[in-house]
């Protein structure tokens, strides 16, 4: 388990976009790194992301090697009623993390 | 995928050897612009990409290339915009990220940060939903280089 934080307004205007905000507490670790004894540092990434809204897709990610450590996000949605937004997300250890937001729709 | 050796595989003097050579010259292999050609044929198919449409903000300057605060953004309405697709040619690994818009997504803008191996031009490429393509690209100058630490 990794420190996610996720930030989207509390309340929104139905069927107006509003920012996403995600920030995930992960090395990143390329894999293209070596430590003292000049082996390999096994490379440790979150791979993919998807933001769902209750059961609709709102936004898929592959994350590469090339996003920086703790990877920041910001991406929009628009929703017309109130639900649950969830972002999933999976590392290479195959560890699956899910961080959910209630979203008003006014 | 790697290509690291195993975890707990002998460690043999030939293999310290390789290392060493390693720690001692930067022997990070990095992406060319062909490479990045090839996989964004193999992203469009048959199809032609365009100039426009699509606004990659990046800095022109990079002063430390383990993050850069990058802003994609597309010219198009909600909904029009199928994925986003940014590909660093000079990086060990070319590809940065793949996203894909489902149908609850607001405006076609991701903001992220990514990392920079070297003075490169990064590639941003936007597949509509009409199937059409546009890119943009920032040749950019990376005075400390991410991945080699």
């Amino acid at each position: 388990m990794v420190r996610v934080l996720l930030n989207v307004p509390k309340q929104v205007r139905k069927g107006e976009p509003f920012d996403v905000k995600l920030l995930i507490s992960h090395p990143m670790e390329s894999g293209q790194r070596r430590d003292a004894m000049g082996l390999a540092i096994p490379r440790d990434i979150v791979r993919r992301l998807v933001c769902t809204f209750d059961t609709e897709e709102v936004f898929g990610m592959d994350l590469f090697p090339a996003i920086a450590a703790n990877p920041f996000l910001v991406f929009s949605a628009q929703i017309e009623r109130s639900g649950t937004l969830s972002i999933m997300f999976t590392d290479d250890h195959g560890v699956v993390q899910t961080e959910t937001a209630a979203v008003e729709a006014v | 995928m790697t290509g690291l050796p195993p975890r707990g595989a002998c460690v043999g003097r030939r293999f310290l050897l390789i290392a060493a050579a390693g720690t001692l010259l930067p022997a990070i292999a990095a992406a060319s612009p062909v490479q990045v050609a090839v996989l964004i044929r193999r992203l469009i198919g048959d199809a032609t990409v365009s100039e426009g449409r699509v606004k990659l903000d990046l800095p022109v300057l990079v002063e430390n290339g383990n993050t850069v605060a990058m802003t994609v953004s597309v010219d198009a309405p909600i909904g029009a915009v199928h994925s986003l697709h940014i590909f660093a040619e000079a990086n060990p690994l070319p590809e940065v990220l793949h996203a894909t818009f489902g149908p609850r997504a607001g405006v076609p803008r991701i903001q992220t940060r990514i990392r920079l191996a070297t003075s490169q031009t990064v590639v941003a490429i936007a597949r509509m939903r009409d199937g059409t393509f546009w890119q943009d690209s920032v040749e950019l100058l990376v005075t400390l280089a991410a991945c080699i630490d």
